[in-house]
């Protein structure tokens, strides 16, 4: 495991893919590793009976039950609108790359 | 009558009413104050000016055909991550332009319905990342009160529109406080909702357990009138709260007594390195809600200074996941590559700008293996610590007063090289989007400079009739929203 203040952001990047520039990775290393070393000081709290939130709302919400809204058909968006935003479309459909041989 | 895009909303509503103007004289009002400032100002992105007067035009005829309702006919500037059905959506990115949304936002939709005008889309950070409105790939956007200043941010084009007079009001959105710095830094009122009041269908996600959707205007009334506009429960998404709404402007009244009220004031939120002109201005809002009547409460909420930690931990981790949709493929940008993962990382480069690509690798590394519990558990546990000091401050006081930022709006590009630095000031408002509860925005006070300065006041989650009615009682007993920029 890498020293935990100092990420590759090279490989992070393309987990992220993300193409960095030339002189980009380097760049971004510096002023993420000052981020990195800031958040260092939440390693001075004792967290070990302490409950993660993931959204504030959880006190409003009914224990176990999730919000589902009911299962009725509804028109779905206008067909030539969506396909309009595509950065490639043909008959009607969005062209994609080929994923496979 | 000239002028009608100086009025508020309910000014203007009350003109409509009574028949002394039509909205489509806002409207050409409005237009012309663009076409006067905006060169120099730079709020807006796009300005669809036939549709706006369509739109005014209907409410019009409307109106005359016995249509009621206080925004009906009011024209409002949108933040350009909002989706408005036929209207471009970027989120001042590269990567969406040309992007024209297919349909309106749930908030967007309650809004047209009640007659509201939507004039165009302002600018704002890449996709709500920033404090300054400078990381918009498309333009700068500036101060009306100084234009070598920055506007605030993210919804620095909001803030910026509603304090030069070119709309009636503005809608935002909070992550960290993006409603509520740009309002403090533009001199204008701005309302961060308890998270689960607003639908945030056909808002571009950043955070989403954090973001929310809210006004900025030139009231605290405005602010009430908006928000009852918009809130309640959508089943389009599972975080609207089913509470009853009410009509929040109602009890905003003459009566400005504060008595029986207790403010609470964090010791930790009068930070060090603030600038005394701010601490002096907000001290004096302190001073004068006692007048008021209030009772004033020493408070603590010791989990504050890891607020930023924790937070830039938890919004970079949530925007790796939800810009993963920007990917060439369905929308937006296309960059071809020999294979879909080398099109992605093509896309996405030439898409993104430098701190939505720091932000999204941030947040993929936080949450990557090995470093998960390290990070983002982590943080999301310190999360509640911050929440749990809100809850416990709640049985001391009913609301909280603090600045909204350690400093007036600074020069621009005095801080876009040093991205953690500019982190920092958001210290004062991000605690309150990881707790949930809402925010309140009111101008104090003016630096000597000339720049405006921001009370922010905390209500606990769904407590907005309170912080509406102190920041009402606050503003129309000291008459700093009254105060324009030279235009």
């Amino acid at each position: 495991m890498a020293d935990a203040t100092h990420m590759d952001v090279s490989y992070i990047a393309h987990l992220a893919r993300i193409h960095l520039a030339a002189g980009e990775a380097e760049l971004f290393q510096g002023q993420l590793d000052q981020v990195l070393n800031y958040v260092e000081q939440l390693g001075e709290l004792d967290l070990s009976n302490v409950e993660p939130t993931t959204r504030s709302t959880a006190a409003f919400e009914h224990p176990g039950v999730n919000v589902l809204r009911d299962d009725t058909p509804r028109p779905s968006l206008d067909h030539d609108a969506v396909i309009a935003n595509a950065p490639a479309a043909r008959d009607g459909q969005i062209l994609v790359p080929k994923i496979m041989e | 009558m000239a002028g009608l895009n100086t009025k508020t909303i309910s000014e203007l509503s009350g003109l409509l009413e009574q028949g002394r103007c039509t909205s489509v004289e806002i409207v050409n009002d409005v237009l012309a104050a663009m076409d006067e400032r905006d060169g120099r100002i730079g709020a807006y992105l796009t300005v669809d000016r036939a549709a706006a007067l369509v739109q005014a035009e209907a409410a019009d005829k409307a109106r005359a055909a016995g249509k009621k309702g206080v925004l009906l006919g009011i024209p409002l500037a949108i933040k350009d991550l909002l989706n408005v059905k036929g209207q471009p959506c970027t989120c001042s990115s590269k990567i969406l332009e040309g992007y024209i949304a297919p349909y309106d936002a749930t908030a967007i939709a309650k809004l047209r319905e009640a007659g509201a005008v939507f004039l165009g889309r302002v600018n704002m950070d890449e996709f709500a990342m920033g404090s300054s409105t400078e990381s918009s790939a498309f333009k700068k956007t500036r101060n009306p009160w100084n234009t070598d200043h920055v506007p605030g941010g993210s919804s620095g084009g909001s803030a910026a529109s509603v304090a030069a007079d070119e709309a009636i009001a503005a809608l935002g959105s909070d992550t960290g406080g993006s409603i509520r710095q740009p309002a403090a830094f533009c001199g204008c009122v701005g309302l961060k909702p308890t998270y689960g009041m607003i639908s945030r269908y056909g808002l571009t996600a950043f955070a989403s357990s954090l973001d929310q959707i809210g006004p900025i205007t030139k009231t605290v009334k405005d602010a009430a009138i908006l928000l009852t506009a918009m809130v309640g429960k959508d089943p389009m998404d599972s975080t609207t709260v089913d509470l009853p709404v009410p009509d929040y402007s109602k009890d905003l009244t003459d009566d400005h007594s504060l008595k029986g009220m207790r403010l609470g004031l964090p010791k930790e939120y009068f930070v060090e390195g603030m600038d005394p002109e701010v601490e002096t201005a907000v001290r004096n809002a302190i001073e004068h809600c006692k007048k008021l009547g209030a009772k004033i409460v020493d408070i603590s909420l010791p989990h504050s200074k890891y607020a930023i930690a924790v937070y830039y931990i938890i919004a970079t981790a949530e925007a790796s996941a939800n810009l993963a949709r920007f990917d060439g493929i369905r929308y937006g940008l296309r960059k071809d590559g020999a294979d879909p993962i080398e099109l992605y990382g093509k896309t996405r480069a030439a898409g993104f700008g430098p701190e939505v690509k720091r932000r999204i690798i941030l947040g993929t590394y936080v949450l990557s293996s090995g470093y998960y519990d390290a990070y983002y558990l982590r943080a999301q546990k310190v999360r509640t610590l911050i929440h749990n000091d809100f809850r416990a401050a709640s049985a001391h006081c009913d609301a909280i007063l603090a600045p909204v930022t350690p400093t007036p709006a600074y020069r621009i590009g005095e801080k876009t090289s040093d991205p953690l630095k500019m982190y920092l000031d958001d210290i004062l408002t991000t605690p309150v989007n990881l707790a949930g509860i809402c925010g309140l925005s009111v101008p104090c006070g003016f630096s000597k400079a000339g720049m405006p300065i921001g009370l922010q006041i905390l209500g606990d989650s769904f407590m907005e009739p309170i912080i509406l009615k102190v920041g009402h009682a606050y503003e129309q007993t000291t008459g700093w929203h009254e105060r324009r920029p030279a235009n």
